[in-house]
């Protein structure tokens, strides 16, 4: 059952055009990574999706209700972490959690102790003294004491430590074992990696891959490391062979997933002593869409 | 030479400049705008020595006196009623003017991180500090300046150059003095609100320690740089040793800042912030709660100044009554209207005063909503189920209350005051219903902010360019002499004279109509656009 639902999305301001027809499907209880660089439209999505901007066309439903003119009725059962969380100066860290809480319905104080031990936050100290990564801890707590069915975290570790990073990820399985849906927008690829079930990279206000990362890394490049008896000639002239580095006798390369087999063919004749592969890690696959960017970009001298 | 503290204040200098290029240019026009443009409109009112010391009668009170300071009644010339009217009230604007710039050039950017950066270059520990200083010095020397040789210019029989330069000086002083009070607030306070309510708490200090010296003793006076301000008598026997003590105090002031912020650490202070609260009451938890929380202090304040203001309004009333008695020749000019008491006549003068100034904290309460959005606060109030409606009837709800209050708490202040010293007082129903009428008015205005807020959220500050163009049209003007139609361009020009006048429903019930209309297309709007964050 799919929790969010959005089609061929467009969103304008002005002239520009921040979204183009984005597709996203959000299925009960996953992880769904939203990555992509700054400016591609994410941010936009995700306020559509809150209701709090207005589509220029097509289609976004949340728990099968419009995000526009279902807002509140949607946001009784989600929680939103924005990356830059900008809170009321002159209230605590305490109140505001309260707040939050409160405004969704939910009973705070069973989750809430608990969330601030883990996190480290004195609720007591005004918002005017908290730095980012604090601020960002206030939304955290506040999202997971109310205990929503669905989560929307906009880069929502920009400011934490290694520490509390762990202990958000830690919070987001927990709410994934309880069956909740969660889309993670992030920088951070190896937290994504780490917590996403399925991912979309967006750019330019598209949608350019989405699917589970090993789908995704069946559409891209392997990464060998091999050794020969022989020296292996030009070896970047082979097709499929990418960014070639040679070390003595050992090379390392990546391989077009569809390359694969007549790569490892050509290179078998010269003697395999070491063969080493490795799965692209999913900077590898945003690199690669982001080189490819820059090519069509650039006129391709990468 | 500069000790190493000061590294590269030059530099900071011109970015301090460049950062307030506009700002502090718009401060010296609209001061000295005013400055000039008083002597010329009482040259207009009071052509003559005998009218002069009609209005100097009328002014030789203690309630006046507390107010304005003494002046020189004897030898009420253009220059000396300019001096008298118009000298304090500028000195403390200047005194304000001085106390936002310096707090927001430094505990502002100190608690932003702004000035993380600049330290972090090679500039010295306290350039900052000394650059705000030396701009703000330099721009009060401006102001005396100009201020001084635009009043002579004015070329009035009364207002030679000495006194005009003596009178740009005070104001300049002032502002020296007040740069140096909030330099020091600014090393004190933790936050840059703290540092602003602590250099403002000052200049209220000054002035009421002032107010009471001069109704009682001459020497308390001495003790408050807004009492050397008066005693300056620029115009009159025109005294410079209170300027010099003034620009001594504010280099005592300045040594002073420099030591607060030499043995500081970067984003300490010296007064700390309480440990709040860990839970948020029942109240907190509603968009209504929170509206009000956010504004609970300014609220408080401008309740605070609307009752005092009604207070020091119906404090002159009981000494006119006198007064008028006794002077022929005032009540022959005076009296227009039939049945009604010279001091009765009075009344809707101040009522628009206070009616227009009561418009002030309700519209400031209606665009916390716009200044919420600006901050990307709204957004988690949004993404909670809160609907857009809810946010923004909310919000106006604080702001139709809020004008209720502060109209009524100036009334009651005024009545209040105007009992204890009038032998024959008011009845309450009449000076309650007189400031009430300006109810309907107030409505149209915040209404007229929500539809802003709806529709053009880019300018929403337009609301302020009617404020100030009410004010202009139906309090000024009489004494500007516009035609008729412009006062109605304004609410406040369709609103009863009471007392004066009968009180006619029409209007009322217009206004109110308009009032309406304006709150729901605000709604209308608001619920279809973007919100920015």
């Amino acid at each position: 059952m799919s929790v969010v639902e959005v089609r061929n999305l467009y969103k304008k301001f002005g002239k520009f055009h921040a979204l183009n027809g984005v597709d996203l499907t959000l299925n009960q209880g996953e992880i769904y990574g939203f990555i992509g660089p700054n400016g591609a439209g994410k941010s936009t999505t995700i306020r559509i999706l809150l209701g709090i901007l207005k589509a220029s066309g097509g289609r976004a439903s949340i728990f099968g209700k419009d995000t526009w003119k279902d807002a509140v009725e949607i946001h009784k059962r989600l929680a939103y972490v924005p990356g830059d969380v900008n809170l009321w100066p002159n209230l605590t860290g305490g109140e505001v959690i309260d707040l939050f809480v409160g405004l969704r319905g939910g009973d705070t104080k069973r989750k809430r102790e608990e969330l601030l031990e883990r996190f480290a936050l004195d609720p007591s100290k005004k918002c005017r003294t908290y730095s980012k990564g604090n601020r960002q801890k206030v939304a955290l707590v506040a999202a997971f004491a109310s205990d929503p069915e669905l989560f929307i975290f906009d880069e929502p570790t920009s400011g934490l430590d290694p520490l509390m990073e762990q202990v958000f990820q830690e919070y987001v399985q927990e709410a994934k074992d309880a069956g909740k849906t969660v889309l993670l927008s992030s920088h951070i690829l190896s937290e994504v990696e780490k917590l996403c079930d399925r991912v979309g990279i967006i750019r330019q206000g598209e949608i350019i891959e989405s699917g589970t990362l090993s789908e995704l890394r069946h559409l891209t490049r392997t990464n060998l490391l091999v050794e020969t008896k022989k020296l292996i000639p030009l070896i970047g002239e082979v097709k499929g062979i990418h960014n070639v580095g040679e070390d003595g006798q050992t090379l390392s390369f990546q391989v077009d997933a569809e390359e694969l087999d007549s790569v490892i063919r050509h290179v078998s004749q010269y003697g395999i002593l070491k063969l080493e592969s490795a799965p692209p890690t999913l900077e590898d696959l945003f690199m690669r869409h982001y080189e490819h960017k820059q090519e069509t970009n650039t006129g391709g001298n990468s | 030479m500069f000790p190493s503290t000061s590294y590269n204040v030059g530099s900071l200098i011109k970015f301090t400049i460049r950062k307030d290029r506009i700002r502090i240019p718009l401060w010296l026009i609209g001061i000295i705008f005013f400055t000039v443009l008083i002597p010329v409109a009482l040259d207009d009112m009071f052509p003559t020595q005998e009218e002069r010391d009609v209005m100097a009668e009328t002014m030789a009170n203690p309630a006046m006196t507390a107010m304005v300071g003494p002046g020189d009644i004897e030898n009420y010339t253009i220059g000396a009623m300019t001096t008298h009217n118009m000298l304090l009230f500028t000195a403390v604007v200047v005194g304000l003017m001085s106390i936002l710039l310096v707090i927001r050039h430094t505990r502002t950017e100190e608690e932003d991180g702004l000035s993380e950066l600049i330290l972090a270059l090679p500039v010295g520990r306290l350039a900052n500090l000394n650059a705000t200083l030396f701009v703000l010095t330099v721009t009060h020397i401006i102001l005396a300046l100009i201020s001084g040789f635009s009043l002579y210019a004015l070329g009035l029989d009364s207002m030679d150059l000495e006194g005009s330069l003596l009178y740009g000086a005070v104001l300049g002083g002032t502002g020296i003095f007040f740069t140096g009070i909030a330099a020091v607030s600014a090393q004190i306070s933790e936050s840059s609100r703290g540092a602003t309510g602590l250099s403002i708490a000052a200049l209220l200090l000054a002035y009421f320690i002032r107010a009471i010296g001069d109704v009682s003793n001459e020497t308390l006076s001495l003790f408050s740089p807004l009492g050397l301000v008066t005693r300056t008598e620029a115009y009159s026997t025109n005294v410079w040793w209170p300027v010099l003590l003034l620009a001594g105090f504010s280099a005592l002031l300045f040594l002073l800042a420099n030591y607060l912020n030499a043995i500081r650490d970067w984003g300490a202070a010296f007064l700390h912030a309480r440990a709040g609260k860990t839970y948020a009451s029942r109240f907190l938890q509603t968009p209504i709660g929170l509206f009000f929380r956010t504004q609970r202090t300014a609220f408080i304040s401008w309740g605070i100044g609307m009752f005092v203001l009604g207070l020091s309004y119906g404090s002159i009333m009981g000494d006119l009554e006198s007064f008028f008695q006794g002077n022929e020749l005032l009540e022959q000019m005076l009296v227009a209207e039939e049945g009604y008491s010279l001091t009765e006549q009075f009344i809707p003068a101040l009522m628009i005063v206070m009616g227009i100034l009561a418009t002030v904290p309700p519209i400031i309460a209606m665009n916390k909503l716009i200044g919420e959005e600006k901050k990307n606060r709204t957004e988690s109030i949004l993404a909670a189920p809160v609907s857009r409606g809810k946010l923004m009837a909310s919000n106006l709800a604080i702001a139709v209350m809020n004008g209720f209050i502060m109209i009524s708490l100036s009334g009651i202040g005024l009545f209040l005051a105007a009992e204890t010293v009038m032998e024959d007082g008011f009845s309450f129903g009449m000076i309650y219903g007189a400031s009430l009428v300006f109810y309907p008015a107030m409505l149209v205005m915040i209404s007229f902010s929500a539809f802003l807020i709806g529709f053009a959220p880019k300018l929403t500050g337009l609301i302020w360019v009617y404020v100030v163009f009410s004010f202009i049209t139906n309090y000024l003007g009489g004494l500007l002499d516009f035609p008729a139609w412009v006062e109605k361009l304004s609410p406040f020009g369709y609103i009863p004279s009471l007392p004066v006048e009968n009180m006619e429903w029409a209007p009322i019930v217009m206004l109110s109509l308009i009032a309406i209309i304006l709150a729901i297309l605000g709604f209308i709007g608001y619920q279809k656009r973007d919100i920015a964050g």
